[in-house]
């Protein structure tokens, strides 16, 4: 992992373009015309399309939570499927990777009885189950990864989570957050990863601790955690509140 | 099969005009979200000007996929239906023999396809056959890619995740293909766009 600032601008470059599109996009709809040729339709405006396409996302939501199993796991493979290289993802370039704040703990807040915070040492001490089974980006490329942590029903009943709670929320010390709802926090394969391929997690994997989900697209799987939350107030997240739909179930 | 009076009929019944163009709309909508959504990972050397995509960005993308889904799924069940229960499968798309094909197609190649209103030819019936087979693989792979652990099994039948997203892609380009051809077609033969929004009669044989 190289820091590289010259690679910033490029790196930038897509982002940069797509608010500057944004940001036409709003004039262009002042002008009060052509709302689609405009782009009108991006979840970004608050004109009648894009509110009738978030209520299409949250109707997609109702659908796919009625179609989750909470018994229906996702494949698994041997370990000579396993994709090398593996694919760092994030919503940042992997030099901007943070590392593992020095006294790191994991916070767990909300709805549960047990509310002291957790030392990796302590998250070790609990069993551990591994997997491997393929990670899916939302943009459609997909690979095949190891991991192996503590299985998160096991973990939210440890610290006497309400389990009719509606939502899990992550929060991340890189400032990503995501959120999930219980049924999916309840199934088996849902684990709060400690090692990767075999080895404890490095920071551009998510050290020291992140959420491993192969029912959700790859963006829920959250890495870095820094706490936990049961709620039932809709936590939204990162992607979430810029137009990823909530659920994303695979 | 609707009967005027006089046993005139119409080159296509309201029922396939309704369904031609809410599937249309659909089938575009579907196509160019479906852009967008390539643009964000894509497995083939190019990419799609972002001017014609639909939603601009991928989360834009898949909440037009996903609009637009519902409605082709309603029209292509309606469709389907329809198709199989009026006979409008057997009459008109069920394609026929292989030397009525050789002889239509070449009588296409040289510009000497006859084409009346109502009845179909062996070329219209293979294209519209072939494009209706693609949009049911289309709809079954992208099941499969929407819910390939919920729907395990359909990824599986395509051969898992990364290949069912392959045929996904392979398909569109089929339908994108069928599209311009069927626009082609229609330039040439521009009274066919008016009886599928009016009811022309079909033109018997003279």
């Amino acid at each position: 992992m190289t820091r590289d600032p010259a690679a910033k601008p490029a790196d930038l470059a897509p982002e940069l373009a797509r608010l500057g599109r944004r940001g036409l996009l709003r004039r262009g709809l002042t002008l009060g015309s052509l709302a689609l040729l405009t782009g009108c339709g991006d979840l970004s405006t608050h004109s009648g399309i894009d509110a009738a396409l978030w209520a299409m996302l949250r109707f997609d939501d109702r659908v796919q939570a009625a179609l989750f199993s909470r018994t229906r796991l996702a494949e698994t493979y041997p370990a000579s499927r396993v994709t090398k290289p593996f694919r760092f993802n994030a919503y940042y370039p992997v030099w901007e990777v943070r590392p593992v704040p020095d006294n790191w703990r994991l916070a767990v807040a909300g709805r549960v009885t047990e509310k002291a915070s957790w030392s990796l040492a302590r998250l070790r001490a609990l069993p551990q189950q591994g997997q491997i089974t393929r990670h899916i980006c939302i943009e459609g490329w997909s690979q095949i990864g190891q991991w192996s942590g503590v299985p998160l029903h096991l973990f939210l009943r440890r610290i006497g989570a309400d389990l009719r709670a509606r939502y899990v929320a992550f929060r991340c010390f890189d400032g990503y957050s995501t959120s999930i709802d219980m049924a999916s926090a309840l199934h088996p394969q849902t684990i709060l990863a400690l090692d990767f391929d075999w080895h404890p997690l490095t920071p551009e994997w998510g050290a020291p601790v992140r959420l491993r989900i192969p029912v959700k697209l790859g963006f829920k799987s959250a890495k870095n955690l820094q706490s936990i939350e049961v709620t039932n107030r809709y936590p939204g997240g990162y992607w979430e509140k810029q137009g990823y739909d909530w659920f994303s179930g695979v | 099969m609707q009967r005027l009076p006089e046993g005139r009929r119409p080159a296509h019944p309201l029922p396939v005009r309704i369904m031609h163009w809410v599937g249309a709309a659909a089938i575009i909508t579907m196509m160019l979200s479906g852009w967008a959504i390539y643009n964000a990972s894509p497995s083939l050397p190019f990419t799609f000007p972002r001017s014609v995509t639909l939603g601009g960005w991928l989360a834009a993308g898949i909440a037009w996929h996903i609009s637009a889904m519902w409605v082709l799924f309603a029209d292509g069940l309606c469709y389907v239906g329809y198709g199989f229960f009026s006979g409008h499968f057997r009459r008109d798309i069920r394609p026929v023999g292989v030397r009525a094909l050789a002889r239509d197609l070449g009588a296409a190649f040289t510009f000497r396809l006859s084409h009346r209103l109502g009845h179909y030819n062996a070329v219209q019936r293979l294209l519209y056959a072939g494009v209706i087979l693609a949009l049911c693989i289309q709809v079954a792979t992208g099941l499969a890619i929407w819910k390939p652990v919920q729907l395990g099994w359909l990824a599986g039948l395509f051969g898992g995740y990364p290949v069912a997203r392959g045929i996904h892609l392979a398909m569109m380009l089929g339908i994108a293909g069928f599209l311009v051809l069927h626009l082609a077609l229609v330039a040439f033969f521009p009274r066919t766009l008016v009886s599928m929004v009016a009811p022309l009669d079909a033109e018997e044989r003279r």
